[in-house]
């Protein structure tokens, strides 16, 4: 039986992971233990949750720009309400994702009733968090508290040397959460709905407004969860964290297989993405002789590979239709 | 054919249309039409381009709200604001365009926002289930795991009406459902709607395609400019009647017959000569020629390929076969561009998607032509550009406040004349016309005649493409027929008369 074609891209995804992967491993003993596999799951776990809600986005066919100065607000914020405040930091980042959901909410808002191109609005509310964070504060400031060192003390040991953080638990919960709202909830099917065919979607009955709004309230929540997951993890809050993690936030979900254009991709392919971005990073660093550059030379490579990958997929549905009428 | 299509007089009458009108600023749209659909039976919608058949379905959908007029189904008044409130009242609508989402699955596209839940997660399994069996009422048996896009457009349409009777529909309308299926697809699609129809569903079945009509329908519905011409039992009605209500106007009120006075153009004597112009798929070739001074009219039903001759000619569409002579020299027509280059011009069908800039204004919009020929390096003075404007606002009569109103506000037959008033400043030797009279109410109907009239005497070549005979009639010199994508017929002098061109058309 042919593979379904929906699947490409997913298939592509983990045939570079492997490859990469194995690289290492062939390359360096070392990078077979879990060990590697602990850190790099800890150390790209802020990115993957921020992605995850990338993804619904970009599935949708929108973008959302807003995420990296989400990130260093909800870190600022939560600075404040735990040293200011003095409020337990579970509360801290509660309040924090409440706030980072409400302001996706309102950008879906207006990029819906008023049919504005998300790039510009999300724009706006990337400059507008930013800016809010030095309204905050204008240094970089520790958050202590003793739950702060609980959570980046807690470790669960995996076999070898490894072990998982409480960061990466999140991130894997984060990613299942994700999985279940994409492929089993009328909502996550009218994402793919709106982003396949936005018109047709509409007339099939899809409530197209709702279904947008909550997309980037989504992506709000993911990245203040993503936000609180840096903060206790760095346990410090800086105005300029994460300067650019919302195109390394893209560049995972268009790593992990799903469509610029939207419509089509998994979350699952997400984490992946984020992994081999990752890895790549990893890889440099073991090398030791390479500059951390090229770290983005290779992503950037990747990029232009699975965009045209993307193109190749997409046309040869579009050429079926166009072909025929 | 007449087996298939066994009269069922008896049917109770599911969707009932009375009275019904739909206006748009300076258009009817439709106009006091009456429209009945039996259970279990196949209801032909026939009617030219702007003859009403799309602004009926849309009022009966409710993308429209009506303006006159009641939709009643099972004897009940309706009033849907969208199409969602008609599918939910049991009116299901396959429109031509496939309006279902290519990257999701073929069983995701059956069951989006109906799929069966469990503790609010969406249950696969079941899902999967209903989707087949919604297929298997068509007979269709497809991987339903794979994208929808992934499939012919006969396949995504039959999915479409798929959706559209599994939601327990009592009205399916099927809008030119054939346009991109192959024989063999158009067969299995009419024994589906056979099939439907034996279930008791009601189809109204919009087509041009008149042997299609003759192959699956039981009733026919034929409008004309918004209005209601009849609805006739498909057995009991001639091919060459049914054309005749399409086309014709029973009513023979033509006025003189142009060719009868032609001559009044004195200048030199200036032809154009098309040869065997055509492309694959589009348009056997074609040959035609035009002098200076004459009106040629363009005949045919819709999708006959008359549309397709005016853009191969103007270059829109690039021919790959035959040549354009100009007074015996070979003109090149890689695009509009060189068409316009070389002193031709074009009003196209569709005014306010291929003609006029909305945004500008009337200034602008007669310019465009004349600044493009000249090319943009060399304006046109601003004084130049408005005595221009004012003089063809005041040759054309054409009515606006001033030339700086944008040409979008202006009524239909208007933006015609500022089009006309486009080409004329660029003095052009050949002026093609689509249509020009397509949505334009009376008064400035005769205004278009006329002015059609006077361009001819002063030395311009006139294609006209019209799908109201009368019109064509009242001031062809010469008639190119069309059929099938292809030139079937020429008449000239006095064999220009309606009926001869309906016969020529239906032969």
């Amino acid at each position: 039986m042919k593979i379904n074609e929906r699947f490409y891209p997913l298939v592509a995804t983990l045939a570079v992971l492997a490859l990469l992967y194995g690289y290492g491993i062939f390359e360096h003993r070392a990078f077979s233990d879990t060990y590697v596999l602990g850190a790099l799951l800890t150390d790209n776990a802020f990115l993957i949750i921020t992605a995850v809600g990338m993804t619904f986005v970009i599935l949708s066919g929108g973008i959302d720009l807003s995420v990296g100065s989400m990130i260093a607000f909800v870190g600022v914020l939560m600075a404040e309400l735990v040293t200011g405040f003095g409020m337990h930091p579970v509360l801290a980042a509660v309040i924090s994702i409440i706030v980072g959901s409400a302001f996706g909410a309102v950008m879906g808002v207006l990029i819906a009733k008023f049919d504005i191109q998300p790039f510009i609005i999300t724009l706006a509310g990337m400059f507008f968090l930013r800016g809010m964070c030095f309204l905050i504060n204008l240094d970089s400031v520790p958050i202590d508290h003793s739950f702060v060192s609980e959570f980046s003390g807690f470790k669960i040991p995996l076999p070898g040397r490894g072990w998982l953080t409480a960061s990466a638990v999140l991130m894997i919960l984060t990613v299942i959460g994700g999985i279940i709202i994409a492929h089993y909830t009328r909502f996550g099917r009218n994402v793919y709905a709106i982003g396949g065919d936005r018109q047709s979607a509409e007339l099939l009955g899809t409530p197209v407004h709702a279904t947008i709004i909550r997309v980037y309230a989504l992506s709000g929540f993911f990245s203040a969860l993503s936000g609180v997951v840096f903060a206790f993890y760095t346990a410090s809050a800086y105005p300029l964290a994460a300067v650019g993690v919302e195109l390394d936030a893209i560049a995972a979900v268009v790593i992990g297989g799903t469509l610029l254009t939207g419509g089509m991709g998994f979350v699952i392919g997400t984490f992946f993405g984020g992994i081999i971005m990752g890895v790549i990073q990893t890889l440099i660093a073991f090398d030791g002789s390479l500059n951390s550059w090229w770290t983005k030379i290779m992503i950037g490579a990747l990029l232009f590979g699975f965009i045209v990958l993307q193109r190749l997929i997409t046309r040869s549905f579009s050429g079926m239709r166009a072909g025929a009428s | 054919m007449a087996q298939a299509t066994q009269p069922q007089q008896t049917g109770k009458t599911v969707l009932s249309v009375r009275g019904a009108g739909k206006f748009f600023p300076g258009v009817k749209a439709l106009q006091d039409v009456d429209f009945d659909l039996h259970e279990g039976e196949i209801h032909a919608l026939l009617g030219e381009n702007g003859a009403g058949k799309s602004t009926l379905i849309k009022v009966i959908t409710g993308v429209h709200p009506r303006d006159a007029g009641s939709v009643t189904l099972n004897g009940e008044e309706i009033h849907p604001n969208h199409p969602g409130d008609a599918q939910a009242l049991g009116i299901s609508t396959v429109f031509q365009e496939v309006n279902l989402i290519p990257t999701l699955s073929v069983a995701e596209n059956l069951m989006l926002e109906r799929q069966t839940r469990k503790f609010g997660l969406i249950a696969w399994k079941k899902t999967d289930e209903d989707a087949k069996a919604a297929l298997e009422i068509l007979g269709l048996d497809i991987d339903i795991h794979r994208p929808l896009g992934s499939y012919s457009v006969a396949i995504q349409q039959l999915v479409a009406i798929a959706r559209a009777v599994a939601l327990d529909a009592r009205v399916l309308i099927l809008d030119e459902p054939t346009a991109s299926l192959d024989a063999e697809e158009i067969k299995s699609l009419f024994r589906i709607m056979r099939d439907l129809k034996a279930k008791g569903l009601g189809i109204v079945f919009v087509t041009h395609f008149l042997d299609q009509v003759y192959a699956v329908t039981d009733r026919i519905t034929v409008l004309r400019n918004g209005e209601l011409v009849g609805t006739f039992v498909t057995k009991e009605l001639e091919q060459i009647d049914l054309i005749n209500h399409m086309l014709g106007h029973e009513l023979a009120e033509v006025s003189a017959h142009r060719h009868q006075d032609e001559g009044n153009y004195t200048g030199p004597k200036r032809e154009i000569q098309v040869k065997n112009l055509g492309k694959k798929r589009v348009l056997e070739p074609v040959s035609l020629d035009l002098q200076a001074g004459e009106i040629v009219g363009l005949a045919g039903l819709l999708g006959s390929g008359r549309t397709e001759l005016s853009e191969l000619i103007f270059g829109t569409q690039r021919a790959d076969s035959g040549l354009v002579f100009m007074d015996g020299e070979p003109v090149m027509l890689r695009s509009p561009r060189h068409a316009i280059r070389a002193g031709f011009g074009l009003c196209p069908e569709d005014r306010k998607q291929d003609g006029i800039v909305a945004e500008l204004s009337v200034r602008e919009n007669i310019m465009l032509a004349l600044q493009g020929r000249k090319g943009w390096l060399r304006p046109i003075p601003r004084a130049e550009q408005q005595q221009l404007a004012d003089k063809m606002i005041k040759a054309l009569g054409i009515a606006t406040p001033d030339s700086e109103k944008p040409v979008g506000q202006l009524s239909g037959g208007n933006q015609q004349k500022v089009i006309l008033a486009r080409w004329l400043v660029s003095k052009p030797l050949l002026l093609i016309l689509d249509e020009p009279t397509r949505g334009i109410d009376v008064g400035a109907h005769a205004d278009i005649i006329k002015l059609i009239k006077e361009l001819c005497d002063e030395g311009l070549a006139l294609l006209v493409a019209s799908s109201e005979l009368d019109e064509i009639v009242a001031f062809a010199d010469r008639v190119a027929v069309m059929r099938d994508r292809e030139k079937v017929s020429e008449l000239t002098g006095a064999e220009i008369t309606q009926e001869n061109i309906i016969e020529a058309i239906a032969r």
